[in-house]
């Protein structure tokens, strides 16, 4: 507390001196405090500050962003506009929940389909996924055995895996299911398995010392331990599931936001894909983020 | 006065991907009840295996380990160790990382009001009731150590082994957690075995300091047998002529009969 009055102090006692400096001093006892060396003035002024610091940038890359897209939007082409765009989003969500049949729904159900699967197959994948890497990394039999499998599966193309999907599930929507969950069931495993193999020795041995239980070492020191890695390797996947779902529901139709993007390339309305581009990105960024604030909970470095 | 641990012609060798290594050979030493021992030697003499053999984290090759003429055959709670670098949980608090070990050791036998109590009772012991709600990650490096060494003393140990447990602290903390150590070991007549390096702090602390020849294939060298009376003071050891020939015979020891091999820097 100290330390910020003071540093207030020298930083407001900066800004007042060339004005202190210029005018002709008036009597000392009856010069009034100015704004800025109250309390509230000094809070104003820092506050501007961070303001400056933290909001600046980004809204001038935006901006960058939207004069880019403006200028390649007049230069001819059929690229709808910032404004045109803007229009049509400001339309489309202010009836996001209608239903017209199978093949017209607002874009609310879209998205709340597409997270749907991507919840259902993520889980899949989580409730699998993770307590092999926790085997995988427990037991380096067990290690040896599974990863020349895993090395050759995962780098696949996660759409490769849809015709098998279709094939063994005869339906289109377990399909997608089933490709979002081989495609995001490797970051888990990996990170899990990896997260296990680097516990610090040092624990271990506490454990030995101390004779603790299997139950005991596995909820006080293994799952612990774990944790930030099983965190990150659940962020990777949900990031994976994410990209995947748009690619995968242009492929197998229904209602989603990827099937959604292919209808309006089917209709020609180019501005509604835009919209789909920044929904499709938002929603990635908000899912991320909320891991992100899971992870640091259980963070301990 | 009967042996409280035995060690007999211990001696420990390592398979590593280059062929055999011997650590250890023929370590002959008997500790008795309420002794303090200080395991001196230059770095790589073996002396953290020596520690860890008593412990039970290793298995002696050739030999044999007897604490209070029973065999040591793996860790256990009644061989309290204190490690390098404290080896905290970081998710547990202090009180917590305590009360793991209190919980193991008393947990069959007593209430969790008792085991709470003794919990309480060790961080008090070093002077730590006011952050037994911290998480490590939130104390000073030497605050977790007397963590570490609350968490081992709590166990009610045979014996108290500790690697190093200074080692990693500043010169001001390590005088202050020695001076701390001394009064606990004192009050609770425990039997010591500690590793360093620092030859000060042998002299300080133990009764007898085991100097290590250089590994490979180290044993002891010498025992020297430290006559200053308890309970002692630093500054007034400062002025001991006895503690400076100690101190002297330690260094001779360490730098001119086992002068550390050029290459091994």
């Amino acid at each position: 507390m100290n330390a910020i009055t003071l540093n207030d102090r020298s930083l407001s006692g900066v800004l007042e001196a060339p004005e202190t400096q210029a005018l002709p001093a008036p009597a000392a006892p009856s010069r009034r405090t100015p704004y800025f060396e109250t309390d509230s003035g000094k809070r104003f002024v820092e506050g501007t500050r961070t303001l400056f610091r933290n909001a600046i940038p980004p809204l001038l890359g935006m901006l960058l962003f939207v004069a880019l897209w403006a200028l390649v939007a007049n230069s001819g082409g059929q690229i709808p506009g910032p404004g045109e765009t803007w229009d049509a989003a400001v339309e489309l969500f202010s009836d996001p929940f209608y239903d017209n049949g199978p093949n017209d729904q607002g874009i609310g159900w879209n998205i709340l389909n597409s997270l749907y699967r991507v919840g259902i197959g993520f889980g899949f994948a989580a409730a699998v996924g993770i307590p092999l890497g926790f085997m995988i990394g427990r037991f380096d039999f067990l290690n040896r055995m599974l990863s020349p499998i895993i090395s050759i599966l995962r780098p696949v193309s996660p759409l490769a895996w849809l015709p098998i999907g279709l094939l063994v599930l005869q339906r289109a929507e377990p399909a997608s299911i089933w490709v979002i969950f081989i495609s995001s069931i490797w970051p888990m495993v990996l990170n899990t398995a990896a997260g296990v193999q680097r516990i610090p020795q040092d624990y271990m041995n506490v454990a030995r010392v101390l004779n603790l239980s299997e139950f005991k070492v596995f909820t006080k020191i293994l799952f612990p331990a774990v944790l930030p890695y099983v965190l990150t390797g659940v962020r990777l996947a949900i990031g994976v599931a994410w990209l995947v779902i748009v690619a995968a529901e242009m492929l197998t139709g229904g209602v989603g936001i990827g099937f959604w993007v292919w209808d309006e390339w089917n209709n020609l309305n180019v501005a509604h894909i835009i919209i789909a581009i920044f929904v499709v990105g938002i929603v990635g960024l908000l899912l991320e983020q909320m891991l992100m604030l899971i992870a640091k909970r259980f963070s301990y470095d | 006065m009967q042996s409280y641990v035995q060690i007999e012609n211990a001696s420990m060798v390592f398979s590593t991907r280059k062929g055999k290594f011997t650590a250890l050979t023929g370590i002959d030493l008997h500790v008795d009840q309420g002794e303090f021992i200080a395991l001196i030697g230059h770095s790589g003499c073996g002396k953290s295996t020596l520690l860890n053999l008593v412990a039970g984290l290793l298995d002696a090759t050739d030999g044999v380990l007897l604490l209070a003429n029973k065999e040591i055959k793996g860790p256990g709670p009644e061989r309290g160790v204190v490690f390098q670098n404290h080896s905290l949980l970081p998710w547990l608090s202090a009180f917590e990382n305590v009360y793991l070990a209190v919980e193991k050791v008393f947990g069959r036998t007593e209430s969790g009001k008792q085991l709470k109590a003794r919990t309480s009772a060790a961080l008090e012991l070093v002077g730590l009731t006011h952050a037994a709600a911290k998480l490590p990650g939130e104390i000073s490096g030497g605050m977790k150590q007397r963590v570490g060494i609350a968490r081992a003393l709590a166990m009610e140990p045979k014996v108290l082994l500790m690697d190093e447990p200074f080692g990693a602290l500043d010169a001001l903390t390590r005088a202050h957690l020695q001076d701390e150590l001394l009064k606990i070991v004192a009050a609770t007549q425990s039997t010591v075995i500690m590793v360093t390096h620092d030859v000060d702090e042998a002299v300080l602390l133990s009764d007898r300091i085991v100097m290590m020849t250089n590994g490979p294939a180290a044993t002891i060298g010498e025992i020297l047998t430290v006559g200053l009376p308890r309970p002692r003071d630093r500054l007034q050891l400062a002025h001991d002529p006895h503690y400076h020939g100690l101190r002297s015979q330690v260094l001779e020891f360490l730098y001119s009969r086992q002068m550390r091999p050029k290459e091994a820097a």
